[in-house]
């Protein structure tokens, strides 16, 4: 589903992603986890190509780009719809209703009809258990159920796979259950899924498997099981102490 | 000396009581003026004042969008061309940009009538002030809106129109009403370009009989009334986009 290549990432002189290459079968739930300024959400935006990668290929179900070379406006726009986002700080429109903000890409970007848009909107806001607050703008609602707004927003795309960026590190520690729980559903409905999340229990419940990122690169990959009792490698046993203490 | 100020302080205080209150022949005479004058007064609001302050806000409006976004665009070509417009109309007066439209441009061939001339002056004058002002409201939209506008697959209008304008225009309407506030004072400048608005109407008036303090009054009034009134839209367009804000 997932198959990256020899991704290289740099800020000006700044090396952020030293050559990646990983590859995720359809319907995975892929925990990544590593200490900050690691590259993690780098990673992540380069699948969505909210950063263009400088070096390395991408492809995502049948899309691919080589951005080794120039990569064109309209594969760059393939690749992007084969994934969908849910950020740190779930940047919904604040000027749209919970609706609104669901309906919106089916509605600009793929020309969906409104009635249509608006039944799978609903449909989905109900799955995220939100179905009393349509119309909602995104202050009356709490972190939680706002996050979960960016989440039925990102499924409204149809995306091949969903990446979510720290998506409860934001909240308070009572709204973080809500939002997992729904992530676990997905995750059980056979979606594929990369995740960067500090969430140890739920790396352990959900994910297939974990990958540790140290200084732009994979240093480990393994079950979840195995990482968190016997990680093989001397860096990984280091961060998993310092984040378990 | 002490004596002397004291003295031309109570004379003219004693011209003004004479002219004015005072002597009720002379107060009916006033009212009678300040009726009479109402009418070509307010024609000139309604038919110059009014809608070359529309015009040009309009004109004005669509000029400054464009610049800001030249000024924020990756394009350098397009932020010089954008930095020159603004510093250009910013650093010289509106008076003398006028002056160089209406009377200077004949001189080498190019003759605007007074109302156009008018239009494009302060049109110019709009854009530029108003650039800075929405280039800060783009530019305080957080980045995450972009993002996610991106990520949602939005093309850099669809986001613009979308995602970016609509936040900022919430956060432009208190300066930008006082941007649209100044104008409507400063078409008063286009009395100087022969543009018969209404400050030209009311100099008109007083210069046939002489009431210079009672029409330039009266018409100080009616622009104050004008510019009260748009406060009172700034408000309940303030309330309307606040919809969706905390507060
Ligand atoms: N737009 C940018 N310009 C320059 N440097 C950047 C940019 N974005 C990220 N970086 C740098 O890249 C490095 C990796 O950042 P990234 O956000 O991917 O780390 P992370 O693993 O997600 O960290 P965290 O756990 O703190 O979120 C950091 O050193 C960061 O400062
Ligand atoms: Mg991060």
């Amino acid at each position: 589903m997932i198959s990256i290549n020899g991704l290289h990432k740099k800020f000006g002189d700044l090396e952020v992603l030293k050559g990646i290459d990983l590859q995720v079968n359809k319907g995975q739930v892929i925990v990544v986890i590593g200490p900050s300024g690691s590259g993690k959400t780098t990673l992540l935006r380069c699948l969505n190509i909210l950063e263009v990668p400088t070096a390395g290929s991408i492809t995502i179900d049948e899309q691919t780009a080589d951005f080794s070379n120039t990569v064109n406006k309209r594969t760059i726009d393939l690749l992007r719809r084969e994934s969908a986002m849910v950020f740190q700080h779930y940047n919904l429109f604040p000027h749209m209703t919970a609706l609104q903000n669901v309906m919106e890409g089916p509605v600009i970007v793929k020309k969906m009809s409104k009635t249509d848009a608006r039944a799978k909107a609903e449909q989905l806001l109900n799955k995220v258990g939100l179905g009393d607050k349509l119309d909602f703008y995104p202050h009356q609602l709490s972190g939680g159920q706002q996050q979960r707004v960016g989440i039925a927003r990102a499924l409204a795309l149809e995306p091949k796979v969903m990446l979510f960026d720290e998506p409860t590190s934001a909240l308070d520690p009572e709204l973080v259950g809500e939002v997992l729980q729904v992530m676990k559903d997905l995750a059980n409905e056979g979606i594929t899924m990369m995740v960067v999340t500090h969430e140890m229990r739920f790396a352990n419940d959900v994910a297939n498997e974990v990958i540790f990122m140290d200084q732009g690169k994979i240093i480990e990959r393994s079950k979840p099981s195995d990482m968190f009792t016997h990680p093989k490698e001397e860096r990984t046993r280091q961060f998993l102490n310092l984040i378990q203490s | 000396m002490a004596h002397m100020r004291k003295f031309q302080i109570n004379g003219s205080a004693k011209m003004f009581w004479n002219n004015f209150a005072i002597d009720p022949e002379k107060m009916e005479r006033s009212l009678d003026i300040a009726q009479s004058s109402l009418q070509p007064l307010l024609e000139g609001a309604l038919v110059y004042t009014l809608p070359l302050s529309l015009i040009t806000f309009v004109v004005g409006l669509i000029l400054a969008i464009l610049t800001a976004l030249a000024r924020i665009s990756t394009v350098k070509p397009f932020q010089w061309i954008a930095r020159f417009y603004v510093s250009a109309i910013r650093g010289t007066p509106l008076l003398v940009q006028l002056f160089i439209l209406f009377y200077g441009l004949p001189s080498v061939g190019v003759v605007i009538d007074p109302f156009p001339a008018a239009v494009i002056g302060f049109s110019l004058n709009v854009g530029a002030y108003a650039s800075e002002v929405i280039r800060a409201a783009i530019l305080s939209i957080p980045k995450g809106q972009w993002e996610a506008a991106h990520m949602i697959g939005m093309s850099y209008t669809q986001t613009l129109r979308r995602v970016i304008l609509p936040q900022a225009t919430r956060v432009s309407i208190p300066p930008l009403s006082n941007t649209f506030i100044s104008l409507v004072k400063d078409t008063s400048l286009g009395s100087l370009i022969l543009v018969t608005e209404m400050f030209r109407r009311a100099q008109e008036i007083a210069a046939t009989n002489y009431e210079f303090l009672l029409l330039y009054t009266e018409v100080a009034i009616i622009y104050w009334i004008i510019c009260f009134f748009l406060s009172l839209i700034q408000g309940r367009l303030e309330h309307r986009f606040d919809r969706y804000v905390s507060r």
